[in-house]
């Protein structure tokens, strides 16, 4: 278990080291694309639509065009031949760079604006004259499922695919899995219970919006692309296809980027539009967003109606459990979009063995494109079903530890065990972990608490919820099923990549394909290389971000740049250990089979007083005259690694709240996590990303809201119509793990980037309508605003029922 | 997010300031900005000059000057919500003013810059209407003095004329208790008000003998529920009485639906606030 641990300086893996990029990030001195003033740069701003759906009758931009200072206005036409915006799952409608003849969200980018200020470029957009004939939108999901009226009138259906399973793909099985369950609800000594329910839309508002510089050179014939994103390779990638340019042509560099979430893991309109206003115009031009911008056109998250279905005995044994779903994925499909809903159908059943039939529809609307926000997916699923779960328990009047005990995979089933679709598992215990959340979370005190204050009249409850993820992708066999990220010119699938390189001082540098949007990559980097090499911490650099240096990595995102690029790198270090040992063996006069390495240097076993140093060691690799026969100079290593399967990370969560009965104010009172993520190379930055995840999925539970207005408007331009959960809003979380390592990579560890978003937010909510159910409440929709909750309070009052 | 062109002069004394805005059509004052600039950066509004108050000497001090305290323009949320004679004298003010924005916004914003912008979320207007504060507003042509009860006009719009400068606001001291109640859009008393409620009130002879209770966050503007306090004047001040009296409170207010609230749920909590804020006086009062 974690937590606690004192901050020390030693390089294990498992140890606390202080994260080494705090101090540029804490003083200001890290660069941020928006800090980058090349000479001679210019600005752009977009004419953005303000209609849902709209034809565009004209654009005018003539006194735009007149205004001081305005370098062009660029229109569709003018970038019709770069083709629609580069896309790798191509399905369903894809973006324009800029709209033609009409408009299909709001916010929408209509024409560019280049200027030299920025000011002046908002100026112009805002002159730029657009006449619009609006039309009505599709904003509903179920009307938009229901084909009434179609959101692109060229295509037959608003829905692109429905994810169904499982098994997965094998419709016999499916259909078996059906009648299981059809069975099951047959029977006398079973109950049903359904929830629909809301996975409402969520903004990613990273601290930092996106920002991109694009810099043609024409005499190299060669594009710097500075962009905050989460993935520099594929954004190159993604350019150079665009443009028919090779992968050498473009140089992208994401410096220090302020958040992502995976609202950065796309390539956007305006990363390709800048690229082409610079090669037009033979100038430096930067797109930084507004908070306008980044609420309105950038992707968006969840966005998802559905129907949860628990069948069961009376007794806790749940025999089929049926989602039937539609998922927003707005006017255009982007990278990843018609994908999302497919992480979630990993792992549609959870922690579960029961027969499940899982049956997401994705559907366009006239909204921004959703895609991958933090779970991705595997929140949503992971919702309906704990939900579910819960009423389920509350139906039967079975605690709901003990339904879920009763119903989970037995840790006896690992290694072997299989998803509902019958995808394999790596390293799972879920009742351990359930065991040791209730036990260190003192449940049964907590329910006699809750009892007691239930009885004095006060709103209190208790919400329990499990999860498991799937994370850290992957294995490259991904391509083979479409996510071959070939649209950018990366075959390379999910593969990760390291490359260590000892310095002639002794010093490391570390060179990885993923880079941070704040995860701690230069600490836990050098942690690894550390603990395999010996040479401390501090005198180890990991740079990242740099297509021109950095190895082929896909990026951060899907809690995977520790599984798969810090195996690699791992991989690496111990190519660089292993000619190291032979370069000190040389040194010492002894067997490479004997070298420790130790205490910053080398000697052999037995021998500690003779150590030689690092700087030793490295000095004689650049000295390739003193190196013994075929010994190649230099001290450097590059490895890719490619994992088997994916990892699968789990846990527990408790929450307990109070509701304000005269006003539906909810407190969260408790916040209590058990994950395992399997091993931890450093508790605090993993702690830090389950507070980060923990505050994301409580944000969604109880405060923020994407969704749309019925027609098609989005009210949510800034943080005062779109509150984001601040620390003042939540408890001192009380974090603690168990460690159920995964065998699939060396290093045993899993992912920790999106659990704490995939555990909380169905942990609040069944707090919630736990504290409400003496009232009759059965479901409340997120988020918990207090107009909800007493909303639902009253309701519940009037019918004496549900709300 | 970004403002149109504009002028930014920085007068060194309010003479300066209030000549500057008398000869320059389209001119704003600048205080704290913490609400002036996010319009002007989201272009929902765009003043051709900003007048800087903030180098005008003697504007940031709270006076204790004897049967009043005064707060000049530029004296912080922060400051407001710590000062000592405004929590003795004003607590309904000083808890509005640290329930006001964030730290950062508490640091930089101003009392009067809050009263003067008039949103009707906001917290210290309804506090200042509650203690019968008075506003004090100078312009090129004088120095005049607004009651707080006819100093909120509409939705952002207050008594100032356009010349005019909030120089500061003077509160009485005049015994009793006054309390501020609020639930805030992120729940709790974060964020702006749903809805909220500011009272004062005195207690003599074992009967409330005087009160005023305003209401934010439910209609258009910082709103005196007058209703509530002839239901209450005269009464114990007992939870009956003054949950009855809370029943009053929307009586002559049309209140508005946001993202935050609808209709009915915004009524039912300027009752819910009124009530709890009531409560709390009493308790202080007594």
């Amino acid at each position: 278990m974690g937590g606690g641990v004192g901050v020390s300086t030693t390089s294990v893996l498992g140890g606390v080291v202080k994260r080494r990029e705090d101090p540029a990030l804490i003083r200001g001195t890290g660069l941020y694309v928006d800090d980058l003033q090349l000479p001679g740069m210019l600005h752009v701003a977009f004419v953005r639509s303000p209609y849902a759906h709209a034809r565009v009758v004209s654009v005018d931009a003539s006194d735009a065009e007149a205004m001081d200072g305005v370098r062009a206005v660029y229109t569709a036409a003018d970038v019709a031949h770069l083709g629609d915006l580069v896309t790798q799952v191509a399905v369903g409608k894809l973006r324009p760079l800029l709209a033609g003849d009409k408009v299909n969200h709001l916010g929408e980018a209509v024409a560019m604006v280049v200027a030299d200020s920025r000011y002046g470029a908002r100026d112009a957009a805002d002159a730029v004259d657009v006449e619009y004939d609006p039309l009505d939108p599709v904003i509903d999901l179920k009307e938009a499922a229901s084909d009434a009226a179609l959101v692109h009138e060229d295509m037959e259906s608003n829905v692109l695919l429905a994810w169904e399973g499982g098994p997965w793909g094998d419709e016999e099985a499916i259909a078996a899995t059906q009648q299981t369950i059809a069975d099951a609800k047959g029977r006398d000594d079973t109950v049903s219970v359904s929830i629909e329910a809301v996975n409402q839309r969520l903004l990613p508002m990273p601290m930092e919006p996106r920002s991109v510089v694009a810099d043609w050179n024409v005499g190299y014939g060669r594009f710097t692309v500075h962009s905050s994103t989460q993935i520099a390779h594929a954004l190159a990638g993604g350019i150079a296809q665009t443009f028919g340019l090779s992968l050498t042509d473009v140089r992208c560099i994401a410096p220090e980027v302020g958040g992502g979430f995976g609202c950065k893991l796309n390539v956007y309109n305006d990363e390709i539009l800048v690229c082409f206003a610079s090669q037009q115009l033979g100038r430096p031009v930067k797109f930084t967003e507004t908070r306008r911008d980044a609420a309105g056109s950038t992707i968006h998250g969840r966005g998802w109606v559905a129907t949860a279905t628990i069948t069961g005995t009376g007794d806790g044994q749940i025999l089929g459990y049926e989602l039937d779903g539609i998922a927003d994925m707005g006017a255009y499909s982007q990278n990843f979009t018609v994908a999302i809903p497919f992480l979630g159908l990993f792992v549609g059943a959870g922690q579960y063995s029961f027969p499940t039939h899982w049956k997401v529809a994705c559907v366009h609307t006239h909204t921004m494109t959703t895609d991958a926000y933090r779970g991705a997916g595997r929140p949503e699923a992971a919702y309906y079903l704990e939900r579910a779960i819960d009423a389920y328990a509350r139906e039967i009047g079975v605690d709901p530890a003990e339904v879920r005990r009763k119903n989970f995979i037995p840790a006896d089933q690992f290694p072997g065990a299989a998803t509902h679709i019958g995808f394999p598992m790596d390293t799972g215990d879920y009742e351990t972990n359930l065991d040791a959340l209730l036990e260190t979370a003192g449940y049964e005190d907590l329910k006699a608490e809750r009892d007691r204050l239930r009885a004095e009249g006060r709103l209190v409850g208790l919400g329990l919820a499990t999860y498991v993820e799937v994370c850290g992708f992957g294995p490259s066999a991904l391509v083979d099923l479409g996510f071959s990220w070939a649209a950018y010119k990366i075959p390379s699938g999910f593969s990760g990549s390291g490359l260590v390189r000892v310095q002639a001082d002794g010093t490391a540098s570390v060179i990885i394909g993923t880079g941070p949007t704040g995860q701690g990559h230069q600490t836990t980097w050098a942690q690894i290389v550390s603990n395999q090499l010996g040479i401390p911490v501090e005198n180890i650099r990991v740079s990242h971000g740099d297509t021109a240096e950095s190895p082929l990595g896909i990026g951060t995102f899907g809690s995977r740049s520790a599984a798969v690029d810090g195996s690699a790198t791992y991989e690496a270090a111990n190519k660089v250990r292993a000619k190291a040992a032979d370069l000190a063996a040389h040194l010492l006069e002894a067997s490479a089979d004997d070298i420790v390495f130790a205490d910053g240097g080398a000697h052999v076993a037995g021998s500690p007083d003779q150590q030689v140093s690092w700087s030793d060691i490295a000095t004689l690799a650049y000295q390739p005259h003193r190196l013994p026969e075929g010994m190649e100079g230099g001290l450097e290593a590059h490895a890719v690694f490619s994992p088997g399967n994916a990892t699968w990370p789990f846990g527990s969560h408790l929450a307990l709240v109070e509701v304000d009965g005269d006003t539906g104010d909810v407190k969260l009172l408790r916040y209590i996590a058990m994950d395992d993520c399997g091993n931890v190379i450093n508790p605090m930055i993993v702690d830090g990303q389950i507070h980060g995840g923990l505050a994301q999925g409580i944000g969604q539970a109880m405060f923020e809201d994407g969704d749309y207005e019925a027609d098609g408007n989005l009210l949510k331009w800034s943080f005062v119509e779109y509150p984001l959960p601040t620390s003042a809003d939540l408890p001192s979380f009380e974090l603690h793990r168990t460690v159920t390592p995964t065998d699939i990579n060396p290093l045993g560890v899993k992912g920790i980037g999106e659990a704490g978003t995939i555990g909380s937010a169905q942990t609040v909510v069944n707090a919630v309508v736990d504290a409400l159910s003496p009232l009759g409440v059965t479901h409340v929709d997120m988020p918990l605003r207090p107009k909800r909750v007493w909303a639902a309070i009253q309701a519940a009052k009037t019918n004496g029922s549900v709300s | 997010m970004y403002p149109r062109s504009f002028e930014y002069v920085s007068p060194g004394s309010l003479d300066e300031a209030t000549s500057v805005l008398a000869s320059t059509e389209g001119a704003k004052v600048l205080a704290g900005g913490m609400s002036l600039l996010p319009l002007m950066k989201l272009r929902l509004f765009s003043p051709d000059v900003l007048v800087d108050i903030g180098r005008i000497p003697g504007l940031s001090s709270i006076s204790d000057r004897g049967d009043h305290l005064a707060i000049g323009a530029m004296v912080s949320h922060a400051a407001t919500a710590s000062d000592s004679a405004i929590a003795e004298h004003a607590a309904a003010l000083a808890t509005a003013a640290s329930w006001t924005g964030d730290v950062q916004v508490r640091n930089q914003g101003t009392t009067c810059g809050s009263i003067a912008h008039a949103d009707i979320a906001a917290d210290q207007p309804s506090a200042a209407l509650a203690l019968g504060a008075t506003m004090v507003a100078a312009s090129a042509g004088g120095v005049r003095e607004i009651a707080a009860s006819d100093f909120f006009v509409d939705t952002l719009t207050t008594a100032l004329e356009p010349g005019e400068i909030l120089t500061e606001i003077r509160i009485p001291k005049q015994g009793g208790a006054s309390a501020y109640e609020k639930l805030g859009r992120r729940g709790g008393h974060t964020d702006y008000a749903v809805a909220g409620a500011a009272v004062w009130l005195d207690v003599s002879d074992g009967a409330v003998s005087s009160a005023r209770v305003a209401l934010t966050g439910v209609g258009a503007k910082p709103t005196l529920a007058e209703g509530v306090v002839e239901a209450l004047v005269g009464t114990d001040g007992s939870d009956s009485a003054i949950a009855a009296a809370s029943e009053r409170a929307l009586e002559g207010v049309t209140v508005l639906d946001d993202l935050f609230g609808t209709v009915e749920y915004k009524a039912h909590l300027a009752k819910v606030m009124t009530r709890r804020a009531l409560q709390q006086a009493v308790a202080a009062a007594t």
